[in-house]
């Protein structure tokens, strides 16, 4: 097991180094540190030395990959590739166009982030496989069909919608939560009741529709017309035979999700003003801050994959056939 | 007046996806058993009909797609000089709509303006007053009447649609009607949507049908117009995901080895990057280029449509993956057929064996998912406007309509005629191409039609 990890981790390097790199060229080949400061500083009447005081004083006015005039390993070291981009696998970010510590930002912002997207996703994943459940015990019924036909028409609203008429109608209507804001501490729950419920509705459709389909192929094997004409009751072959083994393929795209979380939800966090990390990025974006922007790329991508190694151990623990070696 | 006709870059993408659409219709009428899967979906009555809404709204992009620019008034009989301002067939049509501009917001159906102003009236009193609207309702001697007006021209409206539906309807059924299709739905579906467009084109005619913006700009135009956005984000992006998805999918699954392996690594390594933040990343840096190199464009239709384009592609580098995963899997699958077997050891080439063999028998799977993908992408677009790396704000979307809308929502009384109309069209849009999807994943997949008898 600790062996199978270790090889699983070491398979994670040169996908992360893939990353690095697409985000090394994205950032600074694509378009060199010159335009990146002709941007920021406005395309009008820039001067060259206006030009070359922005480069130094993000640290971009160092040659991209080899530094020839230094000596020894500066040589590399001395580089925007390495500074820049290396150090990220140290998870070392560096500083913010407004000066602040990205790493530090990143660790205080997770909190809000996960106060908002852990309880989505837990009462989501219970509300969306109950719902499935309903659906295929019900099958090709009546009910099965309105179910189906809800699912497809919420999944063709968009989630905008969603937030903005949530807002409207509780906020602003019914007066039941303030319409946008966080509190750390326990007075923080009126904040994130809204966010929530609207982050479980938002994907209601999309995900119950597919747990729907997992279920019903599963439905459809041997081993439960076994179960069925052993006299079993259809609750029973549901909840302890068809739920069992349908969890390989919803634990698929479940724990990948998990350490996601971290990085909260874009839309939401923008739209509560929420303190997060999801807020954070849009801000970055919106003020064109691309050391930020960059710094969540690859967090994104690091957690991405953490997840995928999680999802290869939660097999090993519900599915006694997988065998990691 | 003269005119030059104007081919931007997203207009020649949009002709090559008709061209190549129409050539494989063709290919696939010639060949029965590729049209029996059609067949099943032609059965389907939501299929067809969303089909029917779907087509309606292609055919809006496609008129909106024929650019054009006119000529100027001459001057001093010197060469003709072409306005800058780039319209299309479609805003030829709804001039009417384009050109009756308000002061400012005002509600839809309405006679008077949104906000008050100070007006002073025939004895010189100033009077704060709702002013009355420059188009809205103009041709109403009092403002009592527009009830009664909206009603009288909405049932004649519709009346006059109903007629024209039943006459294309009886037409249509003797030229395209084929055994098997679901006539009855057809037809209903036909006479309301060609009532509701009826009652539409004579409203529009006096009011502003679903009101204006805060530039007083009518709101049922800027959602016509953003139709073509939705269409092209959704379908132009094919032409960047598809030739990767099937090329790398394929030769990854057939070759293995260390093409394999490179291929994966690719894909891992672009899937390992969240969508978003990836798509939001690649534009920021378009975006430089953009704003870099402002002599590129000699207008700014030219830059928006660039703009355009350019986040199709960043969508297709983003999307492939998933495709080419399928596809790999499927191919692997395949490779050890016999059949494919039986034409490796007749010496058949690696190339005809994919392209003959192979690629034929994934192609459903391609489909499936093409279908699938765009109405993930039209509400993608609306996603990404906001967060601000979606298209050009000067490009009518239904993002920057939602967009501008919702700063004006803490205004009481809401203004709420622009986001209702926004997500209306985009949930029709995208519930029209969702039940289409669902009906051409059932014809084409034959593991989920096991699955749904046996269910």
């Amino acid at each position: 097991m600790l062996a199978y990890l270790l090889r699983r981790i070491l398979y994670a390097v040169p996908i992360l180094i893939g990353v690095n790199l697409l985000t090394f060229a994205l950032f600074f080949v694509v378009n060199t540190p010159d335009d990146m400061a002709r941007m920021q500083l406005g395309i009008k009447r820039v001067t060259p030395d206006a030009i070359e005081k922005w480069k130094q004083q993000h640290g971009y006015d160092k040659p991209l990959l080899l530094n020839n005039t230094a000596s020894g390993t500066e040589k590399i070291t001395n580089t925007i590739f390495w500074q820049k981009s290396a150090s990220m696998f140290a998870l070392d970010f560096g500083y913010s166009d407004d000066g602040r510590n990205i790493s530090r930002e990143i660790a205080t912002r997770m909190g809000p982030s996960l106060a908002i997207a852990l309880p989505t996703f837990l009462i989501g994943l219970v509300a969306y496989v109950s719902f499935a459940l309903l659906m295929t015990l019900f099958r090709a019924t009546a009910l099965d069909m309105a179910g189906v036909a809800l699912c497809v028409v919420l999944m063709s609203i968009s989630f905008l919608f969603y937030i903005i008429s949530g807002q409207f109608v509780v906020s602003k209507l019914w007066h039941l939560v303030p319409i946008s804001g966080y509190d750390g501490g326990t007075g923080g729950f009126k904040f994130v009741v809204l966010p929530i419920v609207i982050g479980v509705i938002g994907s209601v459709g999309s995900s119950s529709r597919w747990y729907r389909t997992i279920f019903l192929e599963e439905i459809g094997k041997d081993y439960v017309r076994t179960a069925r004409s052993k006299g079993l009751s259809e609750l029973a072959v549901l909840f302890r035979h068809v739920l069992k083994n349908a969890m390989i393929p919803v634990l698929t795209g479940v724990v990948v999700v998990i350490p996601l979380l971290f990085m909260g939800s874009l839309l939401t966090e923008s739209f509560f003003g929420i303190p997060g990390l999801g807020s954070y990025t849009i801000d970055a974006i919106n003020a064109q801050d691309f050391s930020v922007v960059r710094a969540m790329v690859f967090l994104g991508s690091l957690l991405y994959i953490v997840g995928l190694i999680l999802t290869d151990i939660s097999y090993t623990i519900v599915d006694p056939r997988v065998r990691l070696s | 007046m003269s005119f030059m006709p104007v081919i931007l870059w997203s207009d020649a993408l949009v002709f090559l996806l008709l061209l190549s659409g129409i050539a494989c219709a063709w290919y696939v009428r010639r060949h029965e058993h590729l049209l029996l899967p059609w067949r099943r979906v032609a059965q389907s009555a939501t299929a067809m009909v969303s089909l029917l809404v779907l087509s309606l709204f292609l055919l809006a992009g496609l008129l909106d797609t024929l650019h054009y620019q006119v000529a100027l008034p001459e001057k001093n009989g010197g060469e003709t000089v072409y306005s800058p301002e780039v319209l299309s067939v479609f805003d030829k049509l709804l001039t009417p709509l384009r050109t009756h501009t308000e002061k400012t917001y005002s509600a839809p159906l309405a006679v008077t303006l949104y906000t008050k102003e100070s007006i002073s009236d025939v004895h010189g009193n100033v009077l704060r007053e709702y002013p009355r609207l420059r188009y809205g309702g103009a041709q109403l001697a009092d403002i009592q009447q527009q009830g009664n007006d909206v009603l009288r021209r909405g049932l004649s409206g519709a009346l006059a649609g109903l007629a024209a539906g039943l006459l294309i309807a009886l037409g249509a059924r003797r030229r395209l009607a084929k055994r098997g299709w679901p006539l009855r739905a057809l037809l209903i579906a036909t006479l309301l949507i060609s009532a509701i467009i009826g009652m539409f084109i004579d409203l529009a005619t006096s009011y502003h049908v679903l009101g204006t913006d805060k530039v007083g700009q009518d709101v049922l135009y800027l959602s016509l117009k953003s139709i073509r956005t939705g269409l092209i984000i959704g379908t132009v992006t094919t032409l960047v995901t598809l030739p990767l998805a099937l090329l790398l999918g394929i030769a990854a699954g057939y070759f293995r080895g260390w093409i394999d392996d490179v291929i994966q690594y690719i894909y891992t390594v672009l899937s390992s990057i969240p969508s978003v933040l990836l798509i939001a990343a690649a534009v920021l840096m378009m975006q430089v280029t953009i704003d870099t190199h402002p002599q590129w464009f000699n207008n700014s239709a030219s830059r928006a449509d660039l703009r355009l384009v350019f986040l199709c592609l960043i969508l297709g580098v983003t999307s492939w993956t998933g495709l080419c995963r399928l596809l790999r899997g499927e191919t692997l699958k395949l490779r050890e057929m016999e059949y494919i077997q039986a034409a490796q050891s007749f010496g058949v080439s690696s190339l005809r064996i994919l392209t003959r063999h192979i690629m034929p028998n994934v192609m459903h799977i391609v489909l499936i998912s093409l279908v699938m993908d765009f109405s993930a992408l039209v509400l993608a677009e609306a996603v990404l406007s906001y967060v601000g790396v979606g298209v050009d704000p000067s490009m009518i979307s239904f993002g920057t309509m939602i967009n501008a809308a919702r700063l004006e929502m803490g205004r009481e009384p809401m203004v709420w005629w622009a986001l209702a109309s926004a997500f209306g069209f985009m949930l029709v849009l995208v519930l029209a191409a969702n039940l289409f999807a669902d009906a051409v994943r059932d014809a084409f997949d034959p593991r989920l039609n096991r699955t749904e008898v046996a269910a």
